[in-house]
């Protein structure tokens, strides 16, 4: 069989699709294949492009494999451009002069970004986003001493993510200048818009709509340094990108004869043949019925369509839906059929919340009742459902009206559910119940549950009943105070920040100076671990022996039975043989059952109270400490394999997440803190979940706070990229530092950063500015943590005194109560 | 009535309990700042465990409480009574001090403990 010559202008992501096609249905080997890429790389995933900053690689983002490239397979020719096309001949002039023929030619060229010819575009410092080049062009320049402000031209799509990045490579100050009256008019209409405007406001990104720029102003450097508007207002950019619109690369063609469209674009019929024989056009280059695509689906269905078609399977390209879901800056958008319809003729139906920033519009014919399209933001549940019946795939379900609702809102805030709605499943009290108690005189949480007992078994829904309490109160006209029981009139942060002042050591002194009675089962612990987080003393010395929740006071968990779970330290997650051995020796000696925690290390449970020194004393001698399961303190720090093993792993995550246990262990906090390490984007560890994640990089590590697993999942937000593990460390000691300081008892990372005004921008402000000055002293407090961390289990076994407490009765040391046992797949458990 | 010696009053913790064996039962006994002593079941009965002694001691309004270290459930120290739940009462045990060594009575006290209202029926 006669072989044909396939050339391939431009390897981007729809050139490199139809290629893969191709070879694909090529079993017969009728096509040599020549691929003709400017770029200097294989292609790669443009979509994702912006993760790139996150840390994932170019190796990562590469749609061709490696080795493909090398196989030769496919001849590919990157960093050079086809000038031009001599279409009767069949050939092509390469930039370096070469000339190639052809049997079949396509043009997959993509787009170019569009500059807004405003005087000054030019200067230094202004970019494009676009390619990976750009981006690293971007980082360097964003990252340069000095750059603090960054400012995108155009408030779509790319432009928001393009302000998402400047935002994470560091700079405070970013603006985005959008003529339009809101962002993305054209897929989201005016609701949608504006809501959209309010996520980006509440992402930190200052978003500037009908507006229009009047020209840049370059600084001493030479560089850009503002951008005047034409009513005189000047926003200051230290860099500037341009993302104003994409418009098809259709050069090639022009200059080679070619027809294109009005506006642009190589003209193709549903054949995608473009005015010249055997050359055919793809992607975002190619103009289809009067309509140009700048969106990747359209392009991969048109290389589908072609790639079948040369290997004698043609069918015709009818053009595209453009619906599309995204996630913008985190933000769930979605646009479907019709989106944007209005007018006399289309009926609608809205919902708009704005407190949870949701939007969702249904278009409808007003004479049929027929859903026509509609946008979705902030919450795009049945995205799926909705397209698949504008485009008469699905039938319209009766209850339309119903979806509008989002089904992925969050739970609402206890003060706006209905009187019916369950808040303590355990006691079954209903919201009704506890508004009815708050309406007959209960003004405190204890009140509340002796009331109703709701929140008097597991405790889950206490912060729920705290929230309703306090809201019914304010409805009501009653001042909420923030204290923290009946004896303290102080908030946690308020009584932390007077210990800290007046240096107290004791309860009794906190107690006799700013509290009343004989204190509680909330404030005790309160107060015990304010004092562990400023002293780092033994915490059962002394009076605070009486502050220590049973746990604490025990070193160990209490079980459901009244026996304790040991779970020994077990830094990232990493052991050695024998000491795996030693625990499994333990664990029989003491008739221990054994289980691996969620948080990857090993809990020994069923220990009796007068057993914990013993096994406690076989722990140490193994060379293992205490894993502070038991306290309010840090908890694990996960970590995958990393880099030591892992073919992905950029970094070593185990040897950094030891590092990281070691330092904090045993730091008392307000609530528990747990941390992971990953050693790359994969993210194994799941960092993201935790208060602290960390997630290694090609150049150092990116740090995320805030997360958290439990009651109510919540992702850690990006916080700062790229850091050397210098600068790591520093950064998560004065978060930690200033988290201890200031967050309520019981308060997760999550939920104080969610309390805190201004959020992650403030507390940047505080640990990475410096604007409140105290940098030095949050520093200081890591420092003497960890400068004076001693292992409580090893302080226990040294000292008798220390050690009587384990015994179950005073007056018959000889005695202990013994809890029905059952067995269960081969070992001991509560009857 | 017969009584059990504990220990040495000045082995007792401040503000905390420590348990104790009365007449083959499991006693509570707490020894608060500001002196006063107090013994109640240490079975907890919302538990069904013997755990009172390891819970937190504290007073809601000017009564000496414990908070039971598994669900927090608190107990009048001086009458047994629960706070959280109406329908659930500890015992007493009288608890003296004699010649510097804690007592503890060989049988529970019967406090008059105030029926719930609607348990009446
Ligand atoms: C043992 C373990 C379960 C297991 O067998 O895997 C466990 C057991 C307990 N968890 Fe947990 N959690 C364990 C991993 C987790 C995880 C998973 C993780 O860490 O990756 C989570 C979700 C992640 C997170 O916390 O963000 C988790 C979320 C909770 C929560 C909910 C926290 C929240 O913010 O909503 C509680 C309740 C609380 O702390 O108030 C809790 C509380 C508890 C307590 C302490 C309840 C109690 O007071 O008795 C349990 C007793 C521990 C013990 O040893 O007696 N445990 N717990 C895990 C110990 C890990 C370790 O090695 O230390
Ligand atoms: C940051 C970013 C985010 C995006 N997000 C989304 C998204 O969420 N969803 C979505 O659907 N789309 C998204 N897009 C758009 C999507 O990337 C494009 O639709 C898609 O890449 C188009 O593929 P293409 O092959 O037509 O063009 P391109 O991927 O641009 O490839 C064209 C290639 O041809 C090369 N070339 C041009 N001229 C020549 C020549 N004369 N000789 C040789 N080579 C040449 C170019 O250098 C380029 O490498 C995004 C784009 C960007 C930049
Ligand atoms: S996160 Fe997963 S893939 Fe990445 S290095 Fe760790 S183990 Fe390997
Ligand atoms: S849900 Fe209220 S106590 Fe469990």
């Amino acid at each position: 069989m006669e072989r044909r010559h396939v050339l391939v202008v431009g390897n981007g992501m729809v050139g490199q699709r139809f290629v893969d096609r191709l070879v694909a249905a090529d079993d017969g080997g009728e096509f040599d294949i020549t691929v003709i890429g400017e770029e200097s790389r294989p292609a790669y995933d443009r979509v994702a492009l912006s993760s790139w900053f996150e840390g994932r690689s170019e190796a990562d983002l590469s749609l061709v494999d490696a080795s493909f490239v090398g196989s030769g397979r496919v001849d590919y020719r990157f960093g050079r451009t086809v000038d031009t096309i001599d279409t009767a001949a069949y050939t092509v002039l390469l930039d370096d002069g070469t000339v190639l023929g052809y049997d079949e030619l396509v043009l997959a060229t993509g787009s170019f970004p569009f500059v807004p010819p405003i005087p000054g575009h030019d200067i230094d410092g202004t970019f494009v986003y676009r390619t990976l080049d750009d981006l690293a062009d971007i980082k360097r320049c964003a990252q340069r001493d000095g750059c603090t402000s960054g400012l995108v031209i155009g408030g779509g799509l790319l432009g928001l993510e393009a302000a998402n990045a400047l935002r994470a490579l560091g700079l405070d100050d970013v603006h985005v200048v959008e003529m339009a009256p809101y962002p993305m008019p054209a897929q989201l209409g005016e609701g949608g818009g504006r809501m959209l405007a309010r996520w980006v406001d509440s992402l930190g990104v200052q978003l500037h709509c009908g507006v229009a720029p009047d020209h840049f102003e370059a600084g001493a450097s030479g560089t850009v340094e503002r951008l005047v508007m034409s009513d005189g207002t000047e926003y200051p950019c230290d860099v500037v990108i341009f993302s104003a619109g994409v418009r098809p690369r259709d050069q090639v063609a022009r200059d080679s004869g070619i027809d294109v469209g009005e506006r642009g674009g190589v003209m193709v019929d549903d054949t995608l043949a473009t005015s010249a024989p055997n050359v055919w056009a793809i992607g975002e280059v190619a103009v289809h019925r009067e309509r140009v695509y700048g969106l990747v689906a359209p392009g991969y269905e048109m290389a589908a369509a072609l790639a079948a078609r040369f290997t004698g399977e043609p069918g015709d390209y009818a053009g595209s839906d453009l619906s599309t879901k995204l996630k913008l800056l985190g933000v769930d958008v979605a646009s479907f059929g019709q989106s944007n319809a209005m007018g006399d003729d289309i009926d609608e139906i809205v919902y708009n919340d704005p407190v949870n920033r949701i939007f969702r519009r249904f278009a409808l014919d007003a004479a049929t009742g027929r859903l026509l399209g509609g946008a979705l933001v902030g919450d795009v549940s049945g995205y799926e459902l909705l397209t698949a019946v504008t485009l008469g795939q699905a039938t319209q379900p009766d209850d339309l009206p119903a979806y509008i609702l989002p089904a992925s809102i969050r739970p609402p805030d206890e003060g706006t559910l209905p009187d019916g709605a369950l808040l303590c499943s355990c006691n079954a009290v209903s919201v009704g119940t506890i508004r009815g108690a708050v309406a007959e005189g209960c003004t405190t949480v204890s009140e509340i549950k002796e009331a109703t007992c709701a929140g008097t078994s597991c405790g889950g829904c206490v912060p729920g009943v705290t929230t309703l309490v306090r809201n019914e109160l304010q409805s009501l006209g009653v001042e909420v105070s923030n204290a923290l029981c009946e004896h303290f009139d102080h908030s946690r942060k308020e009584l932390f920040a007077l210990v800290r002042f007046h240096r107290y050591r004791t309860w009794a002194e906190v107690l006799s100076n700013h509290g009343t009675g004989r204190g509680c089962e909330i404030c005790r612990p309160t107060v015990a671990s304010i004092l562990a987080s400023l002293s780092n003393g033994y915490v059962l010395d002394g009076d605070q022996s009486s502050l220590q929740d049973t746990n604490d006071h025990h070193l160990a968990n209490m079980q459901r039975n009244g026996t304790y779970s040991v779970i020994p330290r077990v830094p990232g997650g990493e052991i050695t043989p024998d000491q795996l051995i030693a625990l499994g020796l333990i664990a029989k000696d003491f008739d221990l059952y054994v289980k691996i925690t969620g948080g990857q290390r090993i809990d020994l449970l069923g220990a009796q109270m007068h057993d914990l020194p013993g096994i406690w004393q076989r722990v140490v001698d193994a060379g293992m400490e205490s894993g502070h399961a038991y306290g309010k303190a840090l908890r694990t720090v996960k970590s995958c394999v990393g880099s030591v093993w892992c073919r992905y792993g950029v970094q070593d995550s185990v040897g950094m997440a030891i590092d990281l246990e070691n330092r904090y262990r045993g730091l008392r906090s307000p609530h528990k803190l747990k941390m992971g390490v990953s050693g790359c984007t994969r993210e194994c560890a799941e960092a993201q979940s935790k208060d602290v994640g960390v997630i290694a990089t090609e150049s150092g590590w990116n740090l995320y706070v805030g997360g958290n697993g439990g009651r109510s999942p919540r992702h850690a937000d990006l916080f700062a990229t790229d850091l050397d593990d210098e600068t790591l460390v520093r950064t998560i000691d004065r978060f930690l530092a200033y988290y201890i300081r200031t967050a309520d008892r019981l308060q997760r990372t999550s939920v104080w950063l969610d309390s805190l005004d201004g959020g992650l921008e403030h507390v940047r402000s505080v640990i990475v500015d410096d604007e409140l000055g105290i940098c030095d002293e949050l520093d200081a407090d890591i420092a003497l943590h960890v400068d004076t961390y001693e292992c409580e289990w090893r302080a226990t076994l040294n000292d008798p005194e220390r050690l009587s407490h384990f015994v179950e009765f005073v007056n018959a040391p000889e005695e202990n109560t013994t809890p029905v046992w059952i067995q269960e797949r081969g070992q001991r458990v509560p009857a | 009535m017969s009584r059990v010696r504990i220990a040495h009053i000045d082995s007792l913790p401040v503000d905390r309990g420590v348990a104790a064996v009365v007449s083959g039962e499991y006693v509570a006994i707490f020894r608060l700042a500001d002196g006063e002593l107090a013994a109640i079941d240490h079975l907890d009965p919302c538990s069904n465990v013997p755990v009172l002694a390891r819970g937190l001691v504290g007073c809601v309004d000017g009564t000496p409480v414990v908070a039971s270290p598994l669900h927090k459930q608190r107990f009048d120290l001086r009458t047994g009574r629960c706070l959280d739940d109406p329908n659930v009462s500890v015992r007493v045990w009288r608890v003296e001090v004699i010649d510097q060594t804690v007592t503890v009575a060989a049988e529970p006290m019967t406090v008059a403990v105030e029926p719930p209202a609607e348990s009446a029926a």
